[in-house]
Parts: structure tokens; sequence; C-alpha cells
């Protein structure tokens, strides 16, 4: 694998950096109105004829139902099912693209992504040990941490993964590419290995809850989950764009970066406990949904140019959407049954990232 | 700018209804263990629907799930989809009145948004015995109240499994049977005790070849010689099928007694492991198998 590296904000555009702002402040602004959009299309999407609208019409208004029954129905769907289920969707689809970027800008490699590298492999390891050894050896951390373990090991196996990544593969302050990816389809193996002698582990019934979870689904989606992932997923999300400018730099390499004033290192460390924070959290919740992390940054380095400022929260916005029109679809075309959602990205994100190999073989564009 | 504050808005809509959610009063989830209101009831789980039709109240479903593929008039009714991969809203939708889940059901998240509903829910517990399948016969009745009904049901199938396992009580030699889950890989994955494989089999008057574990798992190559079975018992239209040519080219299945004989009986998988109506004669099927004239009547 050639060592390639993104051309900065400077290199190889024909367009003005003035132009291309403000072209990207116009993408924003669109993908601000396609989120919108998405959530309002999940919110009235699903199995059923509950009607969101009139729902939340009903609530805002007090309005007194006709059919009380079907009333509260209908309330139970959009609030404590569908209005949870966006909300992750959007923060899950938002933590996985804008991880993704992040990755992407640190390692100088646009096919850098939690998943690829073994972050996600490191973070299921963590959930899976909480789920098949929560009530046994683990008890101890369960009942400390309550509904906060699952997350939380999710989390520190994400972290622990990333930080052995980043020791194995840089040497005397330079990041080698191909290290890193072989290093981290080495750890993801190691790390599989693991779950796969917890999987041999579990009984059945948390077999089965295991092979659902890690197909990936926003199903699990509840309130007091969103209020255990929520804030550690917004956190990590908020400390990102604090990472733009020195990415931009980092991606002329990392002495000059360093010559223009960015604290590399503390920017390397922000961006790998950020990332294992927000995919830790992701994967918590939601098991492994594949390929938002690569192909939303790619699409929009594509469309707005490599600089960070843009691409992060843009990537956010993107990603969110992505994830809840894919979740619509997967609640909504097997009904009343459902897919699991990771079947719908990997479905449609496997050949785009496919296509993505056979660009880069002929002209490289990035 | 507009576009901005129309996001916002609904952002702001969205968090204000987060805020005020926690005063939204919950709904009335009683577990009760009689419904209401039994026009409208969805089956979850195949020996609950087969058990339903047994008693001739299938006019009350309105769903099933994946599972539940028999009889064959079941199939025309909606699908809520795998008994452990439910959706809350899937089920919710066909506006059930009432909710019978065999246990097990899930994922956990589902069936506490499915409690919470008004919607009643009923869990049926399994046992892989003789009992377990009264039981389930006897809390089915209950719940749509026709208790009458389920008494005379269970009564017949009390009978039926009764002299269906009598038939080999005479029988000395006992059969050594393997049940083997998939064969995915080479790699066996068999039934230990607890499983609804380890059930049928001593009901059939014969021994499941392994011990030592509990549920579905892999076997090693010398576990499978060490466990010496007599027969290979594994199921029909359940995935994909198991080949008797892959299995037996498995080394150690071959050299087994059952490999050196190429014995094995593949039966239907919900009539085999569903513990429902059926049983009686899925026992009866089992043991002619596996003893042939032996089996006394």
């Amino acid at each position: 694998m050639a060592e390639q590296s993104i051309a900065g904000p400077a290199g190889g555009a024909m367009a003005s950096a003035g132009d291309r702002s403000a072209r990207a402040r116009v993408v924003i602004l669109l993908l601000s109105l396609a989120l919108a959009l998405s959530v309002f299309l999940s919110l009235i999407s699903g199995a059923s004829d509950a009607s969101a609208v009139r729902v939340i019409r009903d609530w805002l208004t007090g309005a007194v139902p006709v059919d009380a029954a079907l009333a509260a129905r209908d309330q139970l769907i959009v609030f404590d099912i569908r209005m949870p289920r966006v909300l992750l969707g959007v923060l899950v689809g938002a933590a996985l693209a804008v991880s993704g970027a992040v990755m992407q800008g640190l390692f100088r490699n646009p096919l850098a992504d939690p998943g690829l590298i073994g972050v996600s492999a490191g973070s299921s390891l963590g959930a899976v040990a909480i789920i098949v050894l929560g009530r046994t050896w683990l008890a101890p951390v369960t009942l400390a941490l309550g509904s906060l373990a699952l997350p939380l090991a999710a989390f520190f196996g994400g972290l622990a993964v990333t930080l052995l990544l980043y020791a194995i593969a840089t040497r005397q302050g330079r990041t080698s590419v191909a290290t890193m990816l072989l290093a981290g389809l080495a750890i993801a193996a190691l790390a599989m290995a693991l779950t796969g002698i917890l999987i041999f582990m579990a009984d059945d019934r948390q077999l089965r809850d295991l092979t659902f979870w890690q197909l990936g689904s926003l199903a699990g989606a509840t309130w007091p989950k969103i209020g255990t992932v929520g804030p550690v997923i917004v956190l990590a999300l908020s400390a990102m764009p604090l990472l733009s400018r020195g990415l931009n730099a980092l991606a002329l390499g990392e002495a000059t970066a360093g010559h223009l004033g960015i604290p590399v290192q503390r920017l390397k460390y922000t961006a790998i406990v950020g990332v294992s924070a927000a995919v830790g959290a992701s994967v918590a919740v939601s098991g492994g949904i594949g390929f938002i992390g690569i192909v939303v940054p790619h699409l929009l380095r594509l469309a707005i140019g490599p600089d960070n400022r843009y691409l992060l929260p843009a990537s956010a916005l993107l990603g969110a959407s992505l994830l809840l029109l894919a979740d619509a679809v997967a609640r909504t075309i097997v009904a009343p049954a459902e897919l699991p959602i990771g079947i719908v990205t990997a479905v449609t994100g496997a050949p785009f990232f496919l296509w993505i190999l056979l660009r880069r073989r002929g002209i490289v564009d990035l | 700018m507009c576009v901005v504050f129309r996001f916002r808005s609904a952002l702001a809509l969205m968090f204000g209804v987060l805020l005020a959610f926690t005063a939204l009063p919950a709904g009335a989830g009683e577990n009760t263990a009689v419904f209401s209101d039994t026009s409208r009831i969805a089956s979850i789980g195949g020996s609950i629907t087969e058990i339903v039709y047994a008693l001739g109240e299938e006019g009350h479903l309105v769903a099933r799930d994946s599972t539940s593929s028999f009889p064959q008039a079941a199939l025309k009714l909606p699908n809520v989809g795998y008994m452990r991969a439910l959706s809350p809203e899937g089920v919710l939708s066909v506006n059930p009145s009432g909710i019978l889940a065999l246990h097990g059901s899930g994922p956990k998240e589902a069936v506490d948004v499915l409690k919470k509903s008004s919607v009643p829910f009923i869990e049926v517990p399994e046992r892989y015995s003789r009992e377990g399948i009264l039981e389930k016969i006897r809390i089915i009745g209950k719940a749509l109240g026709v208790d009458a009904k389920a008494e005379k049901l269970a009564t017949e199938m009390d009978a039926k499994l009764k002299s269906a396992e009598k038939q080999t009580a005479s029988i000395k030699e006992r059969k050594r049977i393997l049940f083997v889950l998939s064969t995915q890989g080479g790699k066996i994955l068999a039934a230990g005790s607890d499983t609804a494989g380890d059930g049928i089999i001593k009901l059939a008057g014969a021994v499941n070849a392994v011990d030592g574990f509990s549920g579905y798992k892999q076997m090693s190559d010398e576990a499978i010689v060490t466990a010496r079975p007599d027969v290979i018992l594994t199921m029909k239209n359940a995935g994909p099928p198991i080949s008797e040519d892959e299995l037996f080219a498995n080394p150690s299945i071959a050299s087994t007694p059952a490999g050196a004989a190429r014995k094995v009986i593949g039966m239907d998988g919900g009539y085999l492991l569903g513990f429902g109506p059926r049983t009686a004669e899925a026992i009866h099927d089992l043991a002619v198998s596996l003893y042939g004239s032996q089996v006394t009547d």
C-alpha cells in the first residue's frame, strides 16, 4: 500500500479557498435541512399507522382525543419508540461519521475508519464481556456501575485498542499507514477471538442476544439508554470541532504542523480519546453499524474538499441523516418485523467502498 | 436563515418533548393472567400458536412470529419477525388487545416497551417436559378465557403423552442420541442438557449422548468420539439442511456407532422441538425411527 496523504486545503485544488468555503457553507446549510427532513420522515414512518404529527400536535395543544386507548397507544409509539430511536440515530450517525473523519485526518489516510482498524472490535469486546460475564466474574463492576457498565466497558475497549494501535504504528513521531492498517487488522482479529471465547461461554439466551446485537440495530433505543450514552457522545462530538485546525495542519505532516504551532501530541490524544468515546458509546447501544465512518467523510470530501473545519460538522449532519434513513428502511421494509440496520448500511455501504477502491486505482483526487 | 431557524425549532421541539416527557403518565401495562379483551391476540412462539389453534381459538389471532409455521393457516397471519428480535412498533401496529409470548421472547427493551403500553402481555413459560406442555395449555386457555376447553385439551394431551412415553418403557437397550443443531464450517454444534433437543430425546426413551454441558455448544472431535452416539438427530426445514454426506465426512462422527451404521434421523424443527400439541406424535415418530418394531402401543 503506497503512502498517500490527503492534499491539504491549499494543495491540488483548482478552486480558490474562498470559493471552497462559500460552497462548504451552502452544503452545510443544505445538510441541516436534509437532517431536519430525515428527522421528520423518521418520526412519521413506522410499522404502525400512528400519526406522529397528530400525537405531537395533540400533546402540545392538550387536545382531548376521541379514542383514549388508541391515543395512548399512539403516544407510546411516538414518544417511547420512535423518538428515542430517532435521537439515537442522530447521535450514533453523527458519532460514527465524525469519528471516521477524525481518524482519517489523524492517520492522513482517507480509508482509516474505526471499524476497519479494530476500534469497533475493541468496543464490542468490552460490551460482550459485560453481556456475558456481567452476572458472574464482572458482577462487582455491573453492580457498581449499573446501566453505565456496558457503555463504559465499550468505551475502554475501544480506547485500549486505539492506544495500542497508535503505540504500534508510531515510530519517532511518524505514523506509518501500512503498519497502522496491518496492526489494526491484527488487533481486530485478536479482539474478535477474545469475543469468540466469551461467545463460547455464553448461554443460549445471551448467544441469541449477541447475534442480533452484533448485526447492529437502533432497536434498543430507550430514554434511559440515551441518558447514559447521549452525554458521552455529545461531549465527544463537541470536542471534535476544536481539532479541525490541528487536523488541517497535520495533513501537511507532523513536523510542519509542529512548526505552525500546533500541539501535535495533545491533538493526537484528544482525537483518540474523543473517537474512542464516541465509537465506544455508539457500539454499546447499537452494535456493529458499518461503513458510515468511511462513506460519509469521503462523499463530503468530494463535495466540499478536505478542510476539516467544514468536513467535521458536515459529516455529523450527513452521518445522522443517512443513519436515520437507513433505520427508516430497516423499520418499514419488512413490517411488522424489522431488519437489523447493520445489514442495510453494509448492503449499501460495501459496494460504495469498493467503488472508492476502484477509483483510487485510477486517478487519486481525494 | 429560515432553514436554520426551522432546524433549530425542530431541535427545540425534540428537546422540549424530551424534557417534558418525564411528566407523561405511564401506561397501565398490568400483567394479568386473563385478557380482558380476547378479540385481537398476537401470538409469539410456534408452540403457542399451535395451542391456540388446538383450542379452536384461532379466530382471535391477528399476528404471529416467524417461528409460528404450523398449522398452514397460521402462515396467512402478519409476521412480526423472529421472537427474539421483536420490533415493538411492529407488534403494536396490528392493534393487539393482548400479547401471548413464549418465554425467551425479546429483546428485553422491546418487551419492556410492550409491557409499558396498555396492551396486556402474558409470558408463557417453557419447560421441556410433559408437565411443561400441559402448563402451556392451561396458561393460554386461562388467558383466552376458555379454561374448560383448555382443561379438556390438557387431559387429552396428558393421556397421549403418557402413552407415547410408555411405548418405549420396556426397552432394555437405550439408544444414545447426538442432537446436531448445525455443522457449519465442519464444527458440530450439539444439544446439551436444558434444551428442547435433550427433552425430546428423553421422552422418546433414549439417552442424550452428550453430558457435561447445558445449552448448545460446539463439540470437539474427541468429545464426539467419547459420546459414542448410536444415532444422529438433526432438524429439517430450519435454516440450511444438514447433509448426511457432510455429517459422515466428519471423521469423528464417522468413527462412532452412528457413523458406522450411517444412522441419521432428520425431523421438522417445529414438530420435533416445539413442545406443543404435536409433541406426542413427534415422540412416537422418533421412537419408531429409533427402535422400530420394539415400540409397543
